[in-house]
């Protein structure tokens, strides 16, 4: 059956869109998204914390038409300059533009942020789901692997994974998401535990379905909306290990910039040049909460019952 | 169409299910009665294929069952549970819920199987899109038997089908069982703690009390009080004098 | 003529939605003495609002209004905090339906018996523990030291809501408010249950509401019964002239129950009028 088109006198497409009888399923399914996104926009917070992260992503892919200098570029005699016309928001140490720095580190940061994220919510996902609802040997395994990984410092494996390959954004990145999943294994597998045994879950078995169908269709979407949350809570403190990996020379390689390992180096002149190391940290901050307020915003959303 | 002998199950230490035997022809319906942690419900999630810690025999249309159901199985047998809360997934509509069971034995023609299912079990075509927690309970508990129905299976196994539901739910409900019994020729087996429901939709009734099955009798024998053991006589004392004001 | 201890005029119960206020309760008008009185209707017909409004224990967006409100000649409406807590378990005690939620899981049930008792009387801890015991005696339990050591998973259901009524029982109450006190429980069990409240009601001349949605249970053990509807109060009759029942909605609610006694192949089905809710 074909999507029936709205009639432009008699039916807006709000109409066609809010209807409470939609006469297919792909008008159902816009009609539910257009909902979402009408809940979404409800909420301030969370269009807040969507408008300045879209800005921030925006900001940083174009940063190659925005930057007023080259962000590579010293310039010892202008070192540490105070916010003006010619450096928006002051030199480094090295004398390089701030401004144009932190819009070229952005493309680092946040691209090292999505990567990891990309990587590790699946991975833990599926996991988490997996162990908790095959249970016996499957799960023991699962868990022991997973704990061994929680058990070590984050920083010292993930440093020990860097040293092993190669210092660099990449194997940061990997660094990273190996020391980053365990949590949401964990927290999937919890969530799965209670699922399991709903009756639903038993009326879906009945119907025949796969144990793998199960799993993925039926389990890993219920533990999703906790699981946005606590990567959107996790997302600064990513920001921070990369920063943390950049300042012991095993992330970023200079002088690509990157925000964390800009604040690392410009630590020393808090006290007389304060800008040079806050700058880069609001921006941390910003982008951070920024992303906070988008993942409640998402959960709030994504559970129905709450509607 | 359903044969049960000499079933047992055990969980760790105890024995929940004893030495329970009972047939059900083709196109009838078998009832069992029972207090909670009478193993009514065990029963059912044996042969559903739920519970896999099982000895015993158990036969569908003469073919032994064996520990794990086969997909096939599945078409055949299907189940209503009895919280129509907790049996529908809160993140899917129905629309999802009913061709679930169409995608997963490759069954077309779904659009018009599942328009056909709800008008089968009397709900309105605007429910399609909606989610569980926007319908009654009534509505939900329609939804549960019309999904058991998509794969068109020749058994129902009912667990509690309107313990949940008011009671001016529970007869509309209980009436669309008793049509689509009619309509489609099913075999029904169902547990419930309610002797009327039971005797209602079953021909034959199964008693059960700590996990043995104490006595088999026709729901005219019930009603008639021809009985035979002290907790069968116990439990439909309880429920008749509730009924003359 | 026994002593007024609820007096319920004009009650509405409102909640904001998206779409406007809701009513949930409307225009109820309802006293209750010294006997036992039976709220029944489906669920949303706002029988449990009704009788937690007594004490005051509604949702926090609930928008209440009333032209009289009174418990024991106390105006619940403008009561503050401090006298609500008075009534509260102590003047009068709330059964809710399931033992395993009402219960604390990490505390013993005599701990927590006593503990009640302690909250509204002075005594020790001696004499509260020998108060528990005694009141799990009332309620019928064979072993009362056995059940006052145990914690409530180790309790079956209706063992939970016996030491739950051990529990209201504590400070001695003037009213009990039974919220689906047996929906949880096995048939023999739910019938002792309810033999057990009304003995205790009736011996300790205390008033009790009983809320459910079986109306013939509820008809068979209380005094009157009043019938809810949408939020109002259709019918309201002795329990004994149940099978006069006048309006079509109670006859409705008599009829489509199955029954062993006279069984129809089909069952009536309520055809609900608009009109009821005029």
């Amino acid at each position: 059956m074909s999507a029936a088109l709205p009639g432009p006198a008699t039916l807006s497409w709000r109409d066609w869109l809010l209807t409470d009888t939609p006469a297919s399923r792909a008008q159902a399914a816009w009609g539910r998204r257009y909902r979402l996104w009408r809940d979404f926009r409800a909420n301030t917070l969370a269009t807040g914390g969507l408008v300045v992260a879209v800005v921030l992503i925006a900001l940083t892919l174009a940063a190659p038409w925005l930057a007023t200098h080259d962000p590579g570029v010293q310039e010892l005699a202008n070192r540490l300059q105070p916010p003006s016309m010619a450096h928006w928001l002051g030199t480094d140490e090295l004398g390089r533009d701030v401004f144009s720095r932190l819009l070229y580190g952005g493309r680092v940061t946040l691209g090292m942020v999505v990567a990891v994220v990309l990587m590790v919510a699946p991975l833990g996902l599926a996991i988490g789901c997996v162990a908790g609802y095959a249970g016996g040997a499957l799960d023991r395994v699962l868990m022991r692997v997973t704990d061994v990984f929680l058990a070590f410092p984050r920083l010292i494996l993930a440093l020990a994974f860097v040293a092993a390959i190669k210092p660099g954004v990449t194997s940061a990145i990997f660094a990273i998401a190996l020391t980053a999943w365990p949590p949401y294994a964990r927290l999937a597998r919890a969530e799965t535990l209670t699922i399991r045994g709903t009756d639903f879950i038993a009326a879906t078995r009945l119907t025949g379905a796969s144990a793998t169908r199960i799993v993925f269709c039926h389990v890993a979407p219920l533990c999703l909306p906790s699981l946005v949350v606590r990567v959107t809570l996790d997302m600064s403190s990513i920001i921070l290990t990369a920063a943390s990996l950049g300042f012991l020379g095993m992330g970023a390689q200079p002088p690509s910039p990157e925000w964390g390992a800009m604040i690392a180096t410009a630590r020393r002149f808090i006290l007389d040049q304060w800008w040079v190391p806050t700058i880069p940290g609001i921006a941390i901050f910003v982008a951070s909460l920024s992303f906070n307020l988008l993942g409640d915003g998402l959960r709030d959303v994504l559970d129905p019952k709450q509607r | 169409m359903i044969e049960v002998e000499g079933l047992h199950v055990r969980f760790d230490d105890v024995h929940a299910v004893n030495n329970v035997s009972f047939a059900v022809p083709r196109g009838s319906g078998f009832g069992i009665v029972g207090e909670s942690g009478s193993g009514k419900s065990t029963v059912l999630r044996a042969f559903s294929g739920l519970n896999p810690d099982w000895t015993g025999t158990m036969r569908l249309d003469g073919a032994k069952l064996g520990r794990q159901r086969e997909k096939q199985f599945f078409r055949r047998v299907q189940m209503v549970f009895q919280d129509p809360y907790g049996s529908l997934h809160p993140r899917q509509t129905v629309d999802r819920a009913l061709s679930e069971p169409l995608l997963v034995h490759g069954i077309g023609d779904v659009e018009a199987r599942i328009l056909r299912a709800l008008a089968e079990v009397a709900l309105p075509p605007s429910v399609r899109f909606r989610y569980p927690h926007q319908l009654s309970g009534g509505q939900r508990q329609r939804v549960a038997i019309a999904r058991a129905l998509m794969a068109e299976p020749e058994v129902l196994l009912l667990d509690e089908p309107t313990s949940a539901l008011d009671v001016s739910v529970q007869a509309e409900v209980l009436n669309l069982l008793a049509d689509l019994q009619q309509r489609r020729g099913l075999t029904y087996l169902m547990v419930s703690h309610n002797l009327a429901v039971v005797a209602h939709l079953c021909p034959m009734i199964g008693v059960m009390l700590g996990g043995e099955m104490v006595e088999q009798l026709s729901a005219d024998d019930l009603r008639h009080n021809r009985i035979a053991h002290a907790h069968t006589a116990a439990l439909r004392a309880l429920s008749t004098e509730l009924e003359e004001p | 003529m026994s002593p007024v201890l609820v007096d319920i005029a004009n009650l509405s119960i409102a909640f904001p939605t998206q779409q406007g206020l809701s009513l949930a309760v409307r225009e109820v008008s309802l006293t209750l003495g010294v006997e036992k009185l039976g709220i029944v209707g489906e669920s949303g017909s706002g029988k449990s609002l009704t009788a937690r409004s007594i004490l005051r224990l509604l949702p926090s967006n609930a928008l209440v209004t009333a032209d009289r409100m009174e418990f024991a000649g106390i105006d619940v409406l403008r009561a503050r905090e401090a006298e609500l807590r008075a009534i509260r378990g102590r003047r009068a005690g709330l059964i809710l339906q399931d033992p395993k939620y009402a219960l604390n899981p990490v505390m013993t049930a005599g701990e927590q018996i006593s503990e009640a008792w302690r909250a509204h009387r002075k005594g020790t801890r001696r004499q509260a523990r020998a108060a528990a015991l005694d009141l799990l005696a009332q309620v019928q339990i064979r072993d009362p030291e056995r059940v006052a050591r145990s914690y409530p998973h180790e309790l079956s259901g209706g063992m939970g809501q016996r030491v739950m009524i051990a529990m209201m029982l504590a400070p001695d109450p003037e009213l009990l408010i039974a919220d689906e006190p047996t929906s949880a429980l096995d048939a023999t069990v739910q019938a002792e249950i309810l033999r057990l409240l009304e003995a205790l009601v009736s011996r300790r001349g205390m008033g009790l509401i009983l809320i459910s949605h079986d109306l013939p249970l509820v008809a068979h053990f209380c005094d009157r019964v009043v019938v809810m509807y949408a939020g109002r109060i259709v019918e309201e009759l002795g329990a004994a002239d149940l099978s006069h029942a006048r309006h079509p909605y109670t006859r409705g609610l008599i009829d489509c129950l199955p029954t062993l006694t006279h069984p129809k192949s089909r069952l009536p089905v309520m055809v609900r009028d608009p009109a009821w809710l005029a």
